[in-house]
């Protein structure tokens, strides 16, 4: 009770009192000193400034009451950085400390030190620290090997130079448990800031020191040990086993965090075993008890292991697939909680327990906790989705969440309805009337955007659909942005269904949007309809009315890239964020990215490169821009607080993050998110944005090659096809980039195509190895041969293909440049030429001009050659330079030509004499393309 | 890893701050305060970033604990260290409250600078601490002491001192069980399962090998094989987590659970089974809305377990609609209150033996209201405390040897009790 004094709520420290502790930290009497230093602690702590008495405590430390001197070295180590001189005068009493006979006053004297950072004392720290390190106490030793890490961040330099890196690795074989457990920890923290360093050396040696003394430290140096395991890439799956089967023992310690870091090595190493093993499968059984266990500790802690169990029933839903009842939520659990068990109860729901799961939601649904309660509404949406058996029953429990009239309640139905929709048209199409009757009482922008889609979509059952659009658009310019996107295209597709009727309506709307509003996506998108409305109403309907890509059955799945890295962080604040670090840690520790090892194949050399902590540089950027990109769409779903346009800046952004690759891709996939409906990722409905990948140009080290659309996204499911054609050493490549833009994974991807004029047929299946997730982008070269069967097309270059993946078979065509079939060895000998010429009949010649080429006929010959158009002889008749050229197709066709070029004229003349004279015209456009390029 | 710790108290005025990393400024302090501690709304999240910032937190009563980093720190070991710290604070001084943490302030840093090292957690088990952080200055010890000290402190078994002696060597085992239900309003059981705990209290000399043998299925169908062992009698374990002290390779191998005991009281074990769990009560309730001012609510209890036995602290709580205006119960058996401020009729019963069955009905009048959404109809809790443990679980043997000193199994005198508690038992209505 004496100590509540020091506490008396003074703003600072008023002359008076200084000079009062100073009297009493300089008296004679050990007691009153130490009552002094208590009071100067106590100001401390509650931020008052006590620098000023610094000399005067320092005079303290020589004491013998161990109780003091750890008041003291408090009061240095907040101190002493602000007033560095002076600290000086305490390095005496640090250095003879680490010689005292009590290794508790070494240890103590050792950690002070390291937590004072000034250069100076720094200094003075170094052997000291050296000989502590090598101590006969553990005690020590265990401070010492911490201390290293602590000068390492004031000094990594010194650390470095002092030697001080081989004694902390030499204590890694230390006898004493905790020494080792503290030296690993310091290491794994050294080595962060040296990515390739590989300092933690980690080998089967190294390794098997840790797993014996992972099973006589502390649970805390279990902790240590296990993260630091989980750095280490086994080189076979038989040393993965019998580190895993040594490590399952550590899921039954009480401790959550031991577990947690256990379970992250074992989730790791799992990726190394064969599936078939038996091994494996009893694995998988031993991970589910203890996540289940670690659901009865307390609040906090209960939070952190389930939003690892997230990332975990993601990555192997199998572990917990029995286990959904211990994910019911309980009338008392704190609402963090509560929403993260709901949010893993829809993603193990299925066919086998949707009854009980449905019976949890329609319960919650009547809490009390808005966000719960409106999370919850939205599980019932999304367990329809994911269960096609379930839906019927999904959308009437639905149906009497309406009916409570509760406002928040309807509003969250009314916007997973819309998905029900979507999913399974043409089913549930009789709740409209219902729904409509709970127009007005809609006030947040995501439900009234979503009952707009409904009109529109159904505006052809919905009779007074005119009218019931009209009523929103009066107040037009006070709806937010989503929803003024939503109404214009809900209106267009109302005039396209009954034209007669909604013709003002339209013109009203598009007047509004184009002319009144300054919002650009807006105003584009008014434009836009406009134009193709008033030039091709046939083509309007096509894009407006187009047949919606399905949507996909798990939503908010974390993209596969950043779940594997996240998986590597299991039990680390990343895990609880879902962001990998370089997200939230600033500088250069955690900005690696962490992966999963492959499965090991009979070679051992995988794992040479197991470079302990330091695994290769991340394997791709997607992961940041996927979070990015989250980020943007939430901005933009979210109910905004002022109704401004959204910001315009998106795109730039975007472009200023990536410029190559898929950059331009992702661009067009952020101006989506503009138009939640029309364009939730995979569904491509927006045709301005259509329009930009057209013009995506992708460069690469060999020029510039214009990309073409083949095969828009909204014809295909999402899946987006363009490509263009090389000839590369003889061989014709299709250089294809299929970019997903669905939101469900594609794999199995195959390529065909029909019988075409010169017998193109893929020479080797399509390398599309890895599944393409949503919003990925893949390059693939599929390399072409001359020898499939042969059917004249027209126009002759015309080439249709067949795509097909995991979801259907999609169809298009293209036309590759006839240039690609212009073999290497088309030079004809000119005795040949000449008697060939001759021998084709005049019939068959065709003559063309080409303009505005500015090439001396030299530098043509040249450019020709590159495109495998040889030139045999040049005459020079009159001023006028004429080449005589072979060309031979793949088939064995020759075509010869004659090239005019007369100097001063621009204007080129080309005569093509060929026995099918089909090929004239293509032959001529590959001149033209050729030269002009 | 943890850069620093801070304690407030309710009105967030800094107590304890503990800064153990550069990143962290004084600021730090502010941040909380600010973004958490005078935050309007309910706490979202027990971990919060602010400005790139880390916040661990947790409350015991009106005491704020915070973890802060900014790194990416193991997120389990943040919280689980925060607990052990209000573990041992609990242990040298008892109750965490704001006076007793100004009283004990220099003790606190003390603590803090032993079990916490760069932010790095060091031992922080409360017997070993206790040997060398006194608040008395460790003037006396001779070599030997000090020396003991440190390798308790960093030694493989941690939590206990040599040289323990007891007159009389004895031991108590508390089967403490708590069991959990989720029950439909129509009965079915929609989920329930038990967490026991296994608390050891020992006073025992030396340093005594012990081993714990308990009812486990897999045990008794192994022997069982052998000829011996009764299945009938057996419990499946979902999963069991042991205080450090059990060797864990020993029970993943063996399942067996052998140890050295820390002296005095410790939590042995942590278990958790689903199956054939014996419910001690069932709930059965009826309601029904009388028109919109009225509602009848009947609610019968039935004890099931053996007639011999007591059950104690019976208390039924039914909640009432908030626009609840009067209340009349009638109940057969002890005492019933409408309690305004909980929202909930609390009904107590002392005791009540096996295979009874008790009744209260309520006339609740409604005061009439506007408000469109219908009563959320919260679940009827029920505590209690019964003899014996709902799981199931017996404990078979506890074998104590102590090799050095002269005292065998047979000196050692053992007890055991049994005691089950209601967790969350819940039934919907």
């Amino acid at each position: 009770k004496v100590l509540l004094k020091y506490f008396t709520p003074l703003p600072t420290c008023t002359v008076g009192e200084i000079f009062e502790l100073k009297a009493e930290l300089n008296s004679d009497k050990k007691e009153k000193k130490k009552e002094a230093v208590k009071k100067v602690i106590a100001s401390m702590t509650v931020g008052k400034d006590v620098s000023a008495l610094f000399p005067d405590v320092v005079n303290c430390m020589q004491t013998d009451n161990l109780e003091l001197k750890k008041l003291v070295y408090l009061y240095l180590m907040n101190y002493a950085k602000s007033q560095p001189d002076m600290a000086i005068m305490a390095v005496n009493t640090f250095v003879k400390d680490c010689e005292d006979a009590n290794p508790l006053i070494r240890a103590l004297a050792v950690r002070t030190m390291g937590c004072i950072r000034v250069d100076k004392i720094t200094e003075y720290l170094c052997e000291p620290l050296r000989k502590c390190l090598k101590d006969e106490d553990p005690y020590v030793r265990k401070t010492a090997a911490v201390c290293v890490a602590k000068l390492h961040d004031i000094n990594a330099q010194l650390v470095e130079d002092q030697g001080f890196l081989d004694t902390l690795k030499d204590l890694i074989s230390d006898s004493n448990p905790m020494v080792v457990a503290n030296a690993v920890a310091a290491l794994s923290e050294i080595a962060e800031s040296h990515p390739n360093s590989n300092l933690l050396d980690l080998n089967p040696q190294s390794i098997n020191k840790l797993l014996t003394a992972l099973n006589e430290c502390t649970e805390w140096g279990q902790i240590f040990i296990l993260d630091c395991l989980a750095n280490y890439t086994p080189r076979d799956d038989r040393e993965s086993q019998s580190i895993c089967e040594r490590v399952t023992p550590r899921l039954s310690h009480a401790n959550s965090a031991v577990v947690l870091s256990a379970v992250k090595v074992l989730m790791k190493f799992m990726e190394m075993l064969p599936k078939d093993l038996d091994y494996y499968s009893t694995l998988l059984k031993k991970l589910a008890p203890p996540l289940v266990t670690l659901l009865s500790a307390e609040p906090e802690l209960q939070y952190v292991a389930l939003r690892n169990i997230n990332l975990i029933v993601q990555k192997r839903p199998e572990i917990l697939k029995h286990e959904m009842k211990v994910f019911f939520v309980k009338y008392n659990d704190p609402i963090y909680v509560k929403l993260e068990k709901l949010d893993i109860m829809i993603r193990l729901a299925s066919q086998a327990n949707i009854a009980q799961v449905l019976a949890e939601l329609k319960e919650y649904a009547t809490e009390v906790d808005v966000d719960f309660v409106r999370k919850a509404v939205r599980a019932i949406g999304r367990c329809a989705i994911k269960v096609e058996q379930s839906a019927e029953r999904c959308v009437s429990t639905l149906l009497d969440l309406i009916q409570t009239k509760v406002n928040y309640v309807v509003q969250e139905a009314i916007v997973v309805i819309k998905d029900i929709f979507r999913k399974y048209p043409n089913k549930y199409e009789s709740v409209i009337a219902t729904l409509c009757e709970n127009l007005d009482s809609l006030d947040e922008p995501e439900a009234r955007a979503a009952m707009i889609w409904i009109v529109g979509e159904y505006a052809e059952r919905i009779d007074n659909a005119d009218e019931l659009l009209e009523s929103f658009l009066e107040g037009f310019h006070d709806e937010s942005t989503q929803v003024q996107l939503q109404l214009l295209t809900a209106i267009v597709k109302l005039f396209l269904k009954k034209p007669t009727e909604t013709q003002e309506l339209v013109q009203q709307v598009l007047s509004l949007a184009t002319q009144d509003s300054d919002n650009p996506d807006l105003r584009d998108r008014g434009y836009i309809y406009w134009r193709l409305l008033s030039t091709d109403p046939v083509a309007a309907k096509e894009v407006v009315l187009a047949e919606k890509p399905l949507i996909s059955e798990e939503t908010d799945l974390i993209e596969p890239t950043l779940l594997e890295e996240l998986i590597c962080h299991i039990g680390t604040l990343a895990s609880v964020y879902h962001k990998p670090p370089s997200a939230f840690v600033e500088g250069s520790r955690g900005v690696m990215h962490k992966r999963l090892p492959a499965q090991s194949t009979e070679s051992p050399d995988v794992g040479t490169a197991a470079g302990g902590s330091a695994p290769e540089a991340a394997p791709s950027i997607i992961p940041s821009q996927g979070d990015l990109l989250g980020d943007l769409l939430n901005l933009d779903m979210a109910p905004p607080t002022t109704s401004g346009p959204p910001p315009p800046t998106t795109g730039m952004q975007m472009g200023g993050m990536d410029l190559l690759g898929g950059g331009l891709d992702s661009l067009v996939g952020i101006s989506h998110s503009v138009d939640p409906y029309a364009a939730t990722p995979g569904q491509l409905v927006n045709p301005f944005w259509v329009k930009w990948s057209l013009q995506t140009v992708i460069r690469r080290s060999d020029g510039v090659l214009c990309l073409q659309v083949w095969l828009p996204a909204m014809k295909a499911k999402g899946l987006e096809i363009s490509g263009t054609f090389a000839r590369r050493a003889g061989v014709i490549q299709m250089e294809l980039i299929l970019t997903n833009k669905a939101m469900s994974v594609m794999t199995d991807f195959a390529i065909q195509f029909n019988r075409n004029s010169f017998g193109l047929a893929p020479a080797g299946p399509l390398q599309v190895l890895t599944p393409l997730g949503p919003n990925q982008t893949i390059e693939v070269s599929l390399p072409l041969s001359t020898v499939g069967p042969v059917m004249k097309m027209d126009p002759l270059n015309n080439l249709q293909v067949a795509v097909k993946n995991n979801i259907d078979v999609f169809y298009f065509s293209c036309q590759y440049p006839i240039s690609m079939l212009f073999v290497e060895d088309g030079k004809m000998e000119r005795q040949v030429f000449l008697a060939t010429w001759k021998d084709i009949p005049n019939d068959n010649e065709s003559q063309f001009q080409i303009k505005d080429c500015h090439l001396n006929s030299d530098a043509a010959s040249s450019k020709l050659q590159g495109s495998n158009i040889f030139t045999i002889a040049k005459r020079t008749v009159e001023g006028q330079d004429m080449l005589y050229m072979s060309i031979k197709l793949s088939n064995g066709i020759w075509v010869l030509a004659e090239l005019r070029v007369q100097a001063g004229n621009s204007n080129y003349t080309i005569s093509l004499k060929c026995r099918a004279p089909e090929v004239s015209q293509c032959v001529f456009q590959c001149y033209e393309a050729v030269l002009k390029n | 890893m943890i850069g620093g710790l801070f304690i407030y108290n309710h009105k967030g005025e800094v107590l304890i701050s503990r800064v153990y990393r550069d990143d962290i400024g004084r600021n730090a302090v502010d941040a909380f305060r600010v973004n958490v501690i005078h935050a309007r709304q309910q706490v979202r999240s027990p971990v919060t970033n602010i400005a790139r910032t880390s916040f661990f937190h947790v409350k015991r009563s009106n005491i704020w604990l915070a973890a802060v980093t900014k790194q990416n720190v193991n997120a389990a070991m943040v919280f689980e260290f925060l607990y052990k710290m209000c573990d041992v604070m609990t242990a040298y001084f008892g109750k965490i409250s704001e006076e007793n943490i100004k009283n004990n302030f220099v003790l606190i840093y003390e603590l803090l600078d032993e079990i916490l090292d760069f932010g790095y957690p060091q031992n922080s088990e409360t017997g070993a601490l206790k040997t060398f952080i006194t608040q008395t200055g460790i003037k006396s010890q001779s070599k030997e002491e000090q020396s003991q000290i440190t390798s308790q402190v960093t030694g493989q078994i941690g939590w206990r001192r040599e040289g323990i002696k007891y007159r009389r060597n004895e031991l108590f085992l508390d089967v403490l069980e708590s069991v959990n239900l989720l029950m439909s309003p129509q009965g079915q059981v929609l989920s329930a399962h038990v967490s026991g705990r296994v608390v050891m209290k020992s006073y025992l000399s030396g340093m005594p090998e012990c081993k714990f043998g308990m009812n486990d299925k897999i045990v008794i169908d192994k022997q069982g094989k052998g000829g011996e062992g009764a299945t009938g009698q057996s419990i499946a374990i979902d999963d069991c987590t042991f205080h450090q002290c059990v060797r864990l390779s020993k029970f993943d191998a063996e399942r067996s659970i052998s140890f050295i005991p820390p002296d005095g009281e410790c939590e042995l074990m942590r278990y958790r089974t689903t199956k054939d769990i014996i419910l001690p009560f069932r709930v059965i309730p009826l309601v029904r809305e009388v028109g919109r001012t009225k509602l009848e609510v009947k609610v019968v209890i039935k004890s099931n377990f053996k007639p011999s036995l007591l059950a104690q602290k019976i208390e039924v709580r039914i909640p009432t609609p908030l626009n609840t205006s009067g209340v009349q119960v009638i109940c057969m058996k002890g005492k019933a209150k409408y309690k305004a401020s909980e929202n909930a009729i609390v009904w107590k019963i002392k005791r009540m033996a096996g295979m009874k069955e008790s009744q209260i009905s309520a006339e609740i009048e409604l005061l009439p209201t506007n408000d469109k959404k219908k009563w959320a109809r919260p679940p009827i809790s029920m505590n209690f405390e019964v003899p014996f443990a709902p799981s199931g679980l017996k404990v078979r043997y506890l074998k104590v040897f102590e090799p050095k000193l002269n005292y065998s199994d047979h000196d050692v005198i053992k007890w055991v009790r049994y005691i089950g508690r209601s967790g969350i038992y819940e039934t919907r209505c």
